[in-house]
């Protein structure tokens, strides 16, 4: 049973009332079908109506909802024969960032997503999705890598941020952010990265200097999170639902400011809802996408890169 | 909070009794300047003509993206690019747009970098300028903008490009669009680079988040002035997660350079001296292999 979100209430009370309703029918041995019917029909429209119009507040909570498929969910449902590889051959394996190979439609593939946990104890072990930059630097030797056989990277984007720590600012958190951006900028090969929880700010940004960025219909991306930007705004970290309106962090709003290329979108009520058809819808746009950026010379691919980077922003000339 | 912050706080209050605490930030016009370091009392005009550097204790006063170009630069060699760039209020922020033109007028500025071309000893390059007195010198779209184009013109005119940073971070009121600023630059920044150009960033007070965590960083030389506090996350964030007192020196340069990331730190007294000859070992060419 999936954890429910406030939201959702209205949903679930009328589906409780609908399953009393059933139970008392056949205690009392009498023919209600035709209440019931009309209740599950406005449960429908309601469930519709509700999913089709989720303010910002609601993606937010959507896109942290623990049971949120993650990078790995993904791997192993929309790529054959994935591997591993660890380790920044500096320092650690940052466990809050996966990455390997693999094949896709029978290409081989490069992919690198940040990772949460699904338990406590494996979130202790992943730092919540939150990397140091040896994750970062881990990341960079796997696109190198990718460059040099000319395999496509997909990025997997879901954090709520580089881990602001004592011993991430002594190895150069900055840095690693700083180097994955310089170089994914000048790589020869595809880069498709996909918002798939949440996105938040510089750790997000360092998966996502892409030829193509798509968000699933359910995450946000930004500059800060709700909470932080409600203490900075209105000094109090409960105005975050707000926030969430006013910064513009969903996926509507960056198509919107022409952030992004495309959104994928989430089965009713979320990618958790259903994760296998979830991943099938994102295949679909991975493949379409590949099929382009397949079809580009090394010249194209960086120049659109640069064009894409360079056409976002808004101010008057 | 612990027994002796309370006693920092009321000795923050002392050492504001003489001289306002803004005074000493914005350092206007006044006849005397108290060094918040030493605490020791110059004559403004003594403080100015030493690059604004304390004559006792090399305390590196904030300059004005103007001042440095003046200090730094050929005299009157400068040029500037993209003045006439205005910031947009893409989120709708209350107040934002009056913000920002208090600022302009305050600064002299169109947004919180000056960008431009001049000549250093000679040798021709594009800069950029970063001032803090203009919101922060935190990076919106035009921050960005001008930058790029400054990088821009540096490869198209075959130059070494040079950015003192000083900044907040991303400007939090254009969102994402700001953040997507670094993305920006950098892609600017790696087009220099493959044309085999020079790229360094100079770090000045104070060097953060976005800024830190973009062009900053990925110098082909790394400097920064002497105390500059450089960092991605705040101290006081960190804290919280960590629930560890942070050492006393933590991000400051010069426990950059003890981490190695830094090449070097440079007082602003040497700075012209030592870049120019940088600049001056990188345009010369190396040997050319066939």
């Amino acid at each position: 049973m999936s954890k429910l979100m406030a939201f959702e209430e209205p949903v679930v009370k009328l589906r409780e009332k609908i399953d009393e309703l059933k139970t008392i029918a056949v205690e009392a041995d009498v023919d209600m079908s035709g209440e019931i019917e009309k209740l599950e029909t406005r449960l429908t429209q309601l469930e519709q109506s509700l999913y089709a119009n989720m303010e910002p507040w609601n993606r937010v909570q959507v896109a942290r909802h623990p049971q949120r498929p993650t990078t790995l969910d993904y791997i192993e449902r929309i790529f054959d024969d994935f591997i591993e590889l660890h380790g920044d051959r500096s320092f650690k394996d940052d466990e809050a960032i996966v990455g390997g190979i693999a094949s896709f439609n029978g290409q081989p593939i490069t992919i690198i997503g940040h990772q949460r946990g699904k338990t406590t104890k494996e979130n202790i072990r992943r730092n919540f999705g939150m990397p140091h930059p040896e994750g970062y630097r881990k990341a960079l030797r796997l696109m190198q890598q990718a460059e040099k056989f000319k395999r496509p990277i997909i990025c997997f984007i879901d954090t709520k941020g580089a881990y602001p720590g004592k011993a991430a600012e002594e190895r150069g958190q900055s840095e690693a952010i700083a180097r994955n951006l310089f170089e994914m900028a000048g790589f020869k090969v595809p880069i498709i990265s996909i918002v798939i929880g949440e996105g938040g700010s510089g750790g997000a940004l360092a998966l996502g200097v892409a030829n193509k960025i798509f968000m699933l219909e359910n995450s946000t991306y930004s500059v800060i999170s709700p909470e932080g930007a409600a203490s900075i705004l209105w000094k109090d970290a409960s105005y975050a639902k707000q926030a969430a309106e006013a910064m513009k962090i969903t996926a509507p709003d960056l198509k919107q400011l022409g952030v992004i290329d495309g959104i994928i979108p989430e089965v009713a009520g979320g990618a958790h809802k259903n994760v296998d058809q979830q991943a099938s819808t994102m295949k679909e746009y991975i493949v379409d996408t590949l099929v382009h950026l397949n079809s580009l010379s090394v010249e194209q691919l960086i120049d659109e890169r640069y064009a894409k980077y360079k056409n976002i922003g808004q101010f008057i000339e | 909070m612990a027994i002796r912050d309370l006693f920092s706080i009321n000795r923050k209050k002392n050492a504001g009794s003489i001289i306002k605490k803004s005074d000493e930030k914005h350092f206007p016009e006044g006849i005397v300047t108290k060094c918040p370091k030493c605490k020791t009392i110059h004559v403004t005009k003594e403080v100015e003509k030493n690059l604004k550097v304390c004559p006792k204790c090399v305390y590196h006063f904030n300059m004005t993206a103007h001042e440095r170009i003046n200090c730094f630069l050929d005299k009157d060699s400068f040029t500037s690019m993209d003045d006439h760039l205005q910031t947009m209020n893409p989120l709708n922020f209350p107040a934002y747009i009056e913000k920002v033109n208090s600022d302009m007028e305050k600064t002299g500025l169109n947004e919180a970098v000056l960008t431009g071309v001049g000549t250093l000893k000679g040798n021709p390059i594009a800069i950029a300028v970063m001032d803090s007195h203009f919101r922060m010198g935190s990076m919106g779209s035009v921050v960005g903008e001008k930058i790029t184009r400054a990088v821009e013109k540096a490869t198209e005119l075959r130059i070494p490009f040079i950015i003192f940073t000083a900044s907040g971070g991303a400007r939090m009121q254009e969102g994402v669009l700001s953040l997507m600023q670094m993305a920006k630059t950098s892609v600017a920044l790696k087009r220099h680079s493959e044309a085999g150009l020079l790229y360094i960033s100079i770090m000045t007070h104070p060097t953060t988040g976005g800024v830190s965590a973009s062009f900053a960083s990925i110098g082909d030389l790394n400097i920064a002035e002497p105390q500059s506090l450089i960092g991605f996350a705040g101290r006081r964030v960190i804290e919280q997660t960590v629930r560890e007192k942070l050492p006393e020196d933590f991000q400051t340069a010069e426990f950059l350079l003890d981490h190695g990331q830094l090449d070097a730190i440079i007082s602003r007294l040497d700075m012209r001296d030592k870049i120019a000859t940088i600049v001056k070992l990188h345009v010369q060419g190396g040997v050319s292999h066939v």
